[in-house]
Parts: structure tokens; C-alpha cells; sequence
């Protein structure tokens, strides 16, 4: 039994310090969390000796002695970087880790689009089947502490056989006006039967000093559900960010998932899919655009435990500077899983000699009659592609731009929600200007 | 009047030297045929007129209305009137064809102080030039160059020329691998070009193409030299006769026009 680390006990004095506040919640939850605290205890941070944290070095967030943050201060006009006009349905918005009656726009906090705080006094038993329920802190002990230690989240439940037009915004921001602040964001999604929504989570921060998010999303969809999940992380340069996104798709179920990474110091986003039944599509689309000394680990994990189903997924990555960008991607086919297709690629834009990408595919297939194929790639600015646009009039960085968009663009292609799609057009074109100007 | 003066021009790449001291010299309203076998370095010769920063000039110049041509970037040379037709034209997926032209048209009236075009005046203009050149309104709003057919390629660089207007036309096989329909084409549009402020020099294997678009003079390219320079006849006596009666001998003086 190894000692009591200097990082492990300002986790349990934390943990301690809340056992207040558990008093006042239902044994089913105090139970998750007691029993998250202990699977953190017992495996405490990663470090790069674990194979799936090889290339990320943890240490960073592990030496700092991250406390919960407090309630701070957020205008409507600091979110607008954020915000998008076009999102007509409900917006809640979490401010260091509460929510934020002010900012959300929202009717009903007992209706479908709500928050854990506001079911847990309410009416618990709709959220008790499943908040804490799916995800693997097995072997994710920072989502096992989010489990112990999250304040509040967001709970969206989209009732069986109803289409929403209006995607949900989450919004979880950070004012990092204190150092060394943690806040756990989480998220329960349940996508009721032949339900259809589409669900934007946006962390982001405003602040000037390092801040750490570490949040959980659990999606389960239901037999025949629609979802359409965007995660855009849009931390500030100095900020740490760790997530783990888990979805259960029932049979039929078809849900795309976006991870967007644009900024943060050290990130390190887990999407791990479970395809409980058959007939269920996953797509999982990511895309990561850095520079500095930006550090992005993407890691997926998809589960075929049953026949017919379908996984797709497509990361990108554009890099710049410094910066160094992970990917570790594995499928996963059960013995019982037939005909399962399962596609995985990684494509990496190097747009200087010292940006750097680690890439590993895994595969783990235990049935015969599968379809699975996996490719990474690592590649520049093509000079041919370049010489030709130049050719024609267009300026170098233009050029440069052009192609890095064109690289992106049929990820960004696949974001149905047009504002979403339009937005990160322009911040991938801003970072690429920021990234030229910066080295002049 | 002199556009092009290309003196002692030799360029390596990666220590090999391609072009050995090549003299050339074009004016406004001239005609220019390069001809010579596979790997002579015409296709080197005309990416380096259009910059490609690939091939390192090792000796002598060139120049361009009297400016030092080697000094500019190649987006600088296009604003300047230079247009390369590729022989191998590239792919680029994700960018549209019509965004990639429109950019194009954009960045030469920028350079000269005019207006720049939004998509709906571009696209008018773009149809017109089109129909001129009976191509399908369709290939401009795919990715540049993706699945095009070999043809169509060709055909999208000589529509790129039609709309950019440019002074000195280079066009580097052009005419390789098209049908008879394509290459009146491609010689429509190089002869709506033609006219007294404009240069056009074409590279090519065939006589066939030179049928329709008629040079002033015929230069034959050999082992990184001009070993030869004729009228139009120079073409018809290579397609009779091969390049190997002109021998290894590389006599320069002959390259200097009349
Ligand atoms: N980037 C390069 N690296 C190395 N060698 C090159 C490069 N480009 C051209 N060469 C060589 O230079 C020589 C001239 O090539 P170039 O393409 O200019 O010939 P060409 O006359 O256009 O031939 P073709 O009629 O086949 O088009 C050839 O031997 C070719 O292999
Ligand atoms: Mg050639």
C-alpha cells in the first residue's frame, strides 16, 4: 500500500470538507461518490507509466493543489465569444461549476432541459438509474473524482418519440480570478426511445490564471434515438482540461459526437462508446487545432458487444509552434458482435518542424465476419498544392490558410449545426494568423 | 517590344543540374513553340519562370519588362501578369474551384488597385467565360481538380487563364492527352488571348496543337539547352523526322532569335 501522497490528501481534504453538503443528498449518490473517492485514492493520477498515458504527462495538474472553485462573476458579454444567437431552445449556463440562473435561459427547471442541483431536491428518482451509472472510473480515476466531487451539472432528458428542432447549450465557464481553482462539470443526457435533439456542451474560460476542468458527460440513447453531441473546449492557453465522455446506445440508436479542442495548456479527452445493441451508429468526429505549447491528448475507446453495428471515426489534428497532439484510438469487437464496420482514422497537419503528434491505433477484434480499418497519418503543407495556388495570385499565408482550412474541412462539414460549423471556420482562420504572426 | 529576356539560365535541383545555360527571348505579341524530348527541362524552365522555389538558379538571369524576374514571390509574377497552364495540374480537395478562382481573380485587381469581386459579379463573369470555352458549369463548383478527368484539368487551366488575363501565358503540355474537341478548346482560348500586349509560349510534343495555335518561332530543348531555334517550319521538320538528327551538339547561338 503505497503512502498517502502529498496529491492524494488535498483530494480527500477536499472530499472531507463536503461531507456537509452530502448529508443533504440521497444515499444512492453519496454511496457513487464515496465509492468514486475510493477508486481515485486507490489509483491516484495517471503517469506516463500507464500505456494509455504515455505521451501526457500528468504531473502538472497532479502537483497542484487544486481547491473547488467559487461562485464568480460572468456577464452576458464576457459569454458572447461563446454564445451562439441562432439557439432559439434552452441554454444553461454553469459558472465555476454553478449554475447560473442569470445567464441560463431557461423556462422550467423541472422540465427536460435541467440541472442535477434542481432534480436532486426535486424529484431524484428520475436520475437515479443512470447519473454515475455508466462511466468507467475503473480505470479513469479523473472521472472517479469528478464523481466525488462535481456541485452541480446539467441534466437533458428527451422524452420517447419527441423531435427537437433547437439543439440545448451547456455552457460551463471558468473565471479563474483565484489560483489554483478545479471545477468538475458533468452531464447526463438521456435520449428517450426514437427520440431526435441535438446537445452543445462549451467549456470555456475568461480568466487569466491556470484553472483546471476535469468533467464527466454520460449520453445513454435508447432504442432508435438521435443525438447530435458537440463538446467544444475552449479553455484559455493556461487552463487544464480533462473529460470523459461515456455513451450507451441502445439498438438502432445513432449518435454523433464532436470533440472540438482548440485550447487549454495540457488536455486530455477520453470518449469511450458502448454499443449495447444492434443495428446502433456511432460517429465520433474530432478535431484539434494548436499552437504554443498546446498539449491534446485525444484517446476513444469503441465497445461492439452485439451484431450490425457501425462506428466511424474521423480525428484531425492542425499543429503549430510547440505543439504536441496525442491520439490513441481503439475498437473493440466482442466475439457476439458480427458484422460489425468499424472505420478509425487520424490525420495530422504539421505546420512547423517542432510541432510533434503521437498516434496509435488498437485494435481488439474477437469475431470473424467484421469490417474494420484503422489509418493515421502525419503530414505538411503540401508545397506542390502551395507553389500552385501561389501561382495564381493567392499570397503565401493565404495559401497556407487555404489548405490548413481545406485539411479541416470535411470535419468541419460534418457539424450539421451550421453556427457551430461557421464559428470554428473562423477561429481555426484566426489561430492560423495569430500562429503566423507569432512567429514573425 | 522585349517582355521575357532569359540570359545563360541554369538551375539544379538537389545538386543535379537541369538547365545549362538557357538564352531566350519573347516580346509582346509573339508566339513561342518549346519543343524537346522527355526530361530536356522545358517543364523546369517554366516552373522556374513562375517561381517554383524548388529549383535553385545557380547562373544568369531573367528578366521581365526589364525588372529582375527571380526576385519576386510567385503570387508577385501571377499579379504581374505571369500564368502557368500545369502540365500536371493539382489536386486539392476541399477547396472549391469557384472559391479558388474567385481568390485568384481577387488578388490580381487588388494588385492593381481595382475593386475586388463578390461571388455573384465573379460567378457571371465566370459563366460567360465558361460558355466561351463550352465548359460544364458544374466543374466550378467541385474541389479544385479532384476527379477531374485529364481533359478536364486542362481544360479548368485554360478556363484559370481565360479569367486571370495574363500578359505572358506559359503552357506546359496543355495539349497532351486531348481529344480533338479539347484541344480546340484549349487553342480557342489561347487565341482569344493572343493580341499585341500578350506573349503566349506553349510547350508541347506535337505539331497537332501548333495547327491551331500558329508560333512565330519554334525552340528545341535538349539535355538542359535551346539547341535549336526555327520558325514554324523547325516543328514540322521534328515531326517528320524525330530530334535526332539535331544531335547532342548544343549550339546555342541559334537560340537567339531574329
Ligand atoms: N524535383 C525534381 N527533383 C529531381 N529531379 C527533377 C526534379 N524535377 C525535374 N527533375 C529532373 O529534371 C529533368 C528535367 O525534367 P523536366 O520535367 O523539366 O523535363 P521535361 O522536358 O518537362 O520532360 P517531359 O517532356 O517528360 O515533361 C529530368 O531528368 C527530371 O527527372
Ligand atoms: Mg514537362
Amino acid at each position: 500500500m503505497p503512502a498517502v501522497t502529498e496529491e492524494l490528501s488535498t483530494y480527500l481534504d477536499v472530499f472531507g470538507s463536503r461531507a456537509e453538503r452530502r448529508r443533504a443528498e440521497p444515499d444512492w449518490l453519496v454511496e457513487r461518490r464515496n465509492r468514486g473517492m475510493r477508486q481515485f485514492a486507490e489509483q491516484g493520477f495517471p503517469t506516463t507509466k500507464h500505456e494509455e498515458y504515455r505521451y501526457t504527462n500528468l504531473a502538472p495538474i497532479a502537483k497542484t493543489p487544486f481547491r473547488i472553485a467559487d461562485g464568480g462573476t460572468v456577464t452576458l458579454d464576457d459569454l458572447a465569444p461563446f454564445l451562439y444567437n441562432e439557439i432559439k431552445g434552452d441554454r444553461l449556463v454553469f459558472v465555476n461549476g454553478q449554475f447560473s440562473r442569470t445567464l441560463s435561459s431557461v423556462a422550467d427547471l423541472k422540465a427536460s432541459v435541467t440541472t442535477t442541483g434542481s432534480l436532486l431536491a426535486d424529484n431524484p428518482a428520475v436520475i437515479a438509474p443512470h447519473l454515475a451509472r455508466y462511466s468507467t472510473e475503473r480505470n479513469n480515476p479523473l472521472a472517479a473524482l469528478n464523481s466525488a466531487l462535481f456541485s452541480d451539472g446539467a441534466v437533458v432528458r428527451i422524452p420517447e418519440y419527441s423531435a427537437w428542432d433547437a439543439p440545448i447549450h451547456l455552457v460551463f465557464v471558468s473565471t479563474a480570478d483565484a489560483p489554483d481553482t478545479a471545477t468538475h462539470p458533468r452531464v447526463l443526457v438521456i435520449a428517450g426511445r426514437d427520440s431526435e435533439a441535438a446537445v452543445i456542451e462549451t467549456h470555456c474560460g475568461i480568466g487569466g490564471t491556470p484553472y483546471w476542468t476535469n468533467a464527466v458527460t454520460e449520453i445513454v440513447a435508447a432504442d432508435n434515438a438521435r443525438l447530435d453531441h458537440y463538446r467544444l473546449q475552449q479553455e484559455t492557453l493556461s487552463a487544464f482540461h480533462s473529460s470523459l465522455v461515456e455513451i450507451h446506445q441502445g439498438r438502432d440508436a445513432n449518435v454523433t459526437t464532436h470533440s472540438v479542442s482548440f485550447g487549454g495548456a495540457l488536455v486530455r479527452n477520453d470518449v469511450e462508446v458502448v454499443l449495447e445493441d444492434e443495428n446502433s451508429e456511432c460517429t465520433m468526429n474530432g478535431l484539434y487545432a494548436i499552437n504554443g505549447r498546446q498539449h491534446v491528448d485525444n484517446r476513444t475507446c469503441v465497445d461492439h458487444t452485439m451484431p450490425h453495428c457501425t462506428s466511424h471515426q474521423l480525428y484531425k489534428g492542425v499543429l503549430d509552434g510547440y505543439a504536441r497532439g496525442v491520439f490513441g484510438g481503439k475498437i473493440i469487437v466482442r466475439p457476439d458482435a458480427q458484422k460489425t464496420d468499424a472505420f478509425q482514422s487520424n490525420k495530422n497537419l504539421l505546420l512547423s518542424e517542432n510541432a510533434d503528434v503521437n498516434t496509435k491505433p488498437q485494435l481488439e477484434i474477437d469475431a470473424n465476419d467484421v469490417k474494420c480499418s484503422h489509418g493515421a497519418t502525419i503530414g505538411q503543407i503540401d508545397g506542390e498544392a502551395a507553389f500552385y495556388l501561389r501561382s495564381r495570385g493567392l499570397g503565401e499565408s493565404e495559401a497556407r490558410s487555404l489548405l490548413t482550412y481545406a485539411f479541416a474541412a470535411d470535419l468541419l462539414e460534418r457539424m450539421k449545426f451550421a453556427p457551430v460549423r461557421d464559428r470554428f471556420e473562423s477561429l481555426l482562420m484566426a489561430k492560423l494568423v495569430q500562429q503566423r504572426a507569432s512567429k514573425k | 517590344m522585349t517582355m521575357l529576356e532569359i540570359k545563360n539560365l541554369q538551375v539544379s535541383v538537389e545538386d543535379k543540374q537541369i538547365l545549362k545555360g538557357i538564352n531566350l527571348s519573347v516580346s509582346s505579341g509573339e508566339v513561342h513553340a518549346v519543343m524537346g524530348p522527355n526530361g530536356s527541362g522545358k517543364s523546369t524552365l517554366a516552373q522556374v519562370i513562375a517561381g517554383r522555389d524548388t529549383f535553385e538558379v545557380t547562373a544568369g538571369s531573367v528578366t521581365y519588362f526589364g525588372k529582375d524576374l527571380l526576385e519576386l514571390a510567385p503570387e508577385e509574377r501571377a499579379c504581374e501578369g505571369i500564368f502557368l497552364a500545369f502540365q500536371y495540374p493539382v489536386e486539392i480537395p476541399g477547396v472549391s474551384n469557384l472559391y479558388f478562382l474567385r481568390a485568384a481573380v481577387n488578388a490580381a485587381r487588388k494588385h492593381r488597385g481595382e475593386d475586388e469581386l463578390d461571388a455573384i459579379d465573379f460567378m457571371e463573369i465566370a459563366k460567360k467565360k465558361m460558355a466561351s470555352l463550352g465548359m460544364d458549369n458544374q466543374m466550378v463548383s467541385r474541389a479544385v481538380n479532384v476527379g477531374f478527368s485529364g481533359g478536364e484539368k486542362k481544360r479548368n487551366e485554360i478556363f484559370q487563364m481565360a479569367l486571370l488575363e495574363p500578359k505572358l501565358a506559359i503552357l506546359d503540355e496543355t495539349d497532351s492527352g486531348l481529344d480533338i474537341d479539347a484541344l480546340k478548346t484549349v487553342a480557342d482560348g489561347v487565341n482569344a488571348l493572343r493580341g499585341p500586349e500578350r506573349a503566349i509560349v506553349v510547350v508541347t510534343h506535337y505539331q497537332r496543337l501548333l495547327n491551331y495555335i500558329v508560333p512565330d518561332f519554334v525552340h528545341v530543348l535538349a539535355d538542359g539547352k535551346v539547341v535549336r531555334s526555327g520558325d514554324k517550319s523547325l516543328a514540322l521538320e521534328l515531326e517528320d523526322k524525330g530530334y535526332g538528327w539535331l544531335g547532342n551538339g548544343a549550339r546555342p547561338e541559334l537560340a537567339v532569335r531574329a
